[in-house]
């Protein structure tokens, strides 16, 4: 099982992955079974191109539901590119255009009839930096279910908001304080910040893009806990440049190299006996 | 071969000496010292600048003033006793002011030097008095001291502006006129008081009579109108081309013209003015509503240029943030981004504001030049604002409206102190927000 990673030059994150692996096993996460849980965003033959550039190539890939899918590579390999195709954020670049079908629940979201917006109501987005809005923590998780018509009254809102920084892990640490600029709390808080605006719209899928690269490692641990408590409720799928963090949180797997989809599979799988020799040099810390 | 350059660079050292150390710090406290010369030199100007406005304009807000004893006499003001306001609007006043200044210098005599005399108080005495018998008829009949505006000469001759030491044909006040002065000033019937007319009248030929409401209240219609059209147009512009509209050749296009347009001399707009809103859509001239009109579109390149900027220097993620959760694109711009980016806005909106408001050269093609009297009532009444009233003051003979003229640059620094103070109030009103 451990061959694959028994390589001179970097034996510390193999160590890391296979005993985050244990604990998560350990700790009593429902049992992953990536080939039988149903497929929740489905991406068939995605090219993406910026103006003449294209920058994925071909890219299918099923995302089962109710796990994390980690997306994995080096830098500029397209996996944030083909993470911004799933809520249509690329959209948003002028020059961005995206050929082939992705699906969510069988519906395809670049059909014309498809309201973008909605769209991303569904598919909740986390940043690599912190990005709440410079009001109040509490306005920050309200201001999604207000938009979206989700509460009657204050009352209601103000269950939302508790429940959603509750599910982000944040409450303790805030319910005191909630008027306070959301921008005052610290890195890792305003990413929980972030996570909490997202859930409070109940999306079906999460994406995150980097979440932990701008946090310190104890803030990157408590994160890390969350998407694994996270992902009994919603699908999430992670870009991540440590693939310490993609064994740890992830039950899928996808490496990305300019622009092509090269493996996807069970975490265990790639990280342990991968197809590809391009993954294995990569997961193996020979090129990235 | 780049083994020996290595080992040539190694050899090279920084240079630690201490005639290299001296150096770096004379450079730096040069460089220190030119730029607080730079400071204190502008900083002298503008003291100067403001010393001598000051200087000449403060002895503009008094006004010397001569005590008559006035007998009301009903003959010439109401000869039937009906007190019908009418009536007591035609009253021969000006004979009762002259009979009043005559009792005090019987031995006055020929018309020569009587009308000498009669000049030591405006000729807005008789309508002086005319207003307090209207507000009082009960004095008919009776004798009361009144304190009268002197001329402007006397008025300037009491300042000291007008020298008593030059030969008397060099001078606007006779010997006779100095001899008269100052024995009503031994006889304690003059006085400088605090000069209200300044602020609550309009324009006048008489510098005694004159004000800066007029404009005061010109350049406010006129800048009303400017915000109203320049503010909503102009940040609505910004926001679709900087939020919404797609970048190809035809936005380039309207960017470049925008910039260009910032930088159009603003008489050409006074001509566009001219051109358009008073010779095709006839509007009134010399209204506040044309100047309005035309300084708007003079503000409006600034206001979008400004907008833009203001809106890209909002940072990206927080529009991703909010179209992330699943804001519209306008939501995210009228709850997120415009929010961010209007203490900027109103920077820019504020430049462009006091830009206007110092304009003349625009609103002299559209005719608000013109001597008006009145205090405009309306956007479309004749009006002037007070650069354009600065202007015609400083072309005006007489001595009086010299003062006069430093005085409303005085009045329309505060008038642009106001405004910025306005706008830094409401911006740090809005900051305070989040």
């Amino acid at each position: 099982m451990t061959e694959a990673f028994h390589v001179e030059n970097n034996p510390q994150p193999v160590e890391e992955s296979v005993s985050g692996m244990s604990e998560a096993v350990e700790a009593g996460m429902p049992e992953v079974d990536a080939a039988h849980a149903p497929t929740k965003v489905k991406a068939d033959n995605v090219d993406v191109f910026y103006a003449e550039k294209q920058a994925l190539f071909d890219v299918s890939l099923d995302v089962p539901e109710n796990q994390v899918t980690a997306l994995i590579g080096p830098s500029g390999c397209g996996k944030s590119t083909f993470l911004r195709c799933i809520n249509r954020m690329n959209d948003t670049i002028p020059i961005c255009r995206v050929t082939g079908d992705i699906t969510i629940d069988d519906q395809d979201i670049y059909d014309p009839a498809i309201d973008v917006v909605q769209l991303r109501a569904r598919v909740g987005m986390v940043f690599q930096k912190p990005n709440p809005f410079p009001k109040s923590i509490y306005e920050n998780v309200a201001y999604g279910p207000r938009i979206h018509g989700m509460a009657q009254g204050k009352a209601d809102i103000d269950v939302l908001v508790e429940s959603s920084l509750q599910r982000a892990g944040l409450w303790n640490e805030v319910k005191d304080r909630l008027s306070e600029s959301g921008t005052s709390l610290s890195g890792g808080q305003q990413q929980r910040l972030c996570i909490a605006r997202a859930i409070a719209v109940n999306p079906d899928v999460i994406l995150m893009d980097e979440p932990c690269s701008a946090l310190d490692p104890i803030a990157t641990a408590r994160i890390e806990e969350l998407m694994d408590e996270l992902r009994q409720n919603y699908t999430i799928v992670i870009v991540t440049h440590s693939m310490q963090q993609a064994a740890r949180v992830s039950q899928r797997t996808a490496f990305f190299h300019l622009g092509y989809l090269v493996e996807s599979g069970a975490t265990e799988m790639i990280f342990t006996n991968p197809e590809d020799k391009r993954t294995q040099d990569y997961i193996t810390g020979r090129f990235g | 071969m780049t083994d020996f350059i290595a080992d040539r660079a190694a050899t090279r050292k920084p240079d630690f000496s201490n005639a290299h150390l001296r150096k770096r710090y004379r450079a730096e406290a040069r460089f220190k010292l030119y730029g607080i010369a730079a400071i204190v030199a502008a900083l002298g100007m503008l003291a100067f600048l403001l010393g001598s406005i000051v200087m000449t304009g403060s002895s503009a807000f008094t006004q010397t003033e001569i005590a008559l004893d006035v007998t009301l006499d009903r003959a010439q003001i109401d000869p039937n006793g009906t007190l019908d306001p009418e009536v007591l609007a035609k009253g021969n006043y000006r004979k009762i002011v002259r009979d009043a200044i005559r009792a005090q210098f019987p031995d006055v005599s020929g018309r020569r030097d009587l009308r000498e005399l009669y000049r030591l108080v405006s000729t807005g005495s008789d309508f002086t008095l005319r207003q307090i018998v209207e507000t009082d008829p009960g004095l008919i009949d009776t004798t009361q001291t009144i304190w009268f505006k002197s001329s402007a000469d006397i008025d300037q001759l009491n300042k000291g502006a007008i020298p008593r030491d030059v030969v008397e044909s060099d001078r606007r006040v006779s010997d006779a006129q100095i001899g008269w002065f100052d024995k009503l000033s031994a006889d304690d019937r003059t006085r400088r008081s605090f000069n209200t007319t300044f602020f609550t009248s309009g324009d006048s030929r008489e510098p005694e009579q004159a004000g800066v409401l007029g404009a005061v209240v010109g350049t406010t219609l006129t800048l009303v109108v400017t915000l109203i059209l320049s503010f909503p147009i102009g940040v609505m512009s910004a926001v679709y081309l900087e939020e919404f509209a797609p970048k190809n050749r035809w936005t380039d296009l309207i960017e470049v013209n925008i910039n260009n347009l910032a930088a159009v001399p603003s008489i050409v707009f006074g001509l566009l003015g001219l051109a358009v809103f008073l010779n095709f859509f006839e509007l009134p001239r010399s209204a506040p509503l044309v100047g309005g009109l035309v300084l708007a579109l003079m503000t409006l390149p600034t206001v979008i240029i400004a907008g833009r900027a203001a809106l890209q220097s909002v940072p990206p993620s927080i529009r991703e943030a909010a179209l992330g959760v699943g804001a519209s694109p306008l939501q995210t711009v009228s709850h997120h981004v415009l929010p961010l980016a209007m203490p900027g806005i109103l920077t820019g909106t504020i430049i462009g504001m006091a830009r206007a408001l110092g304009e003349t050269a625009p609103l002299l093609m559209i005719g608000m030049v013109a001597f008006i009297v009145d205090i405009p009532r309306s956007f479309t009444d004749a009006a002037t604002v007070l650069p354009v009233q600065v202007f015609l003051w400083a072309d005006a003979p007489e001595r009086a409206f010299v003062e006069r003229t430093s005085a409303a640059i005085m009045v329309l620094l505060a008038f642009l102190i106001l405004m910025n103070l306005a706008a830094v109030l409401l911006r740090r009103k809005l900051e305070r927000r989040w």
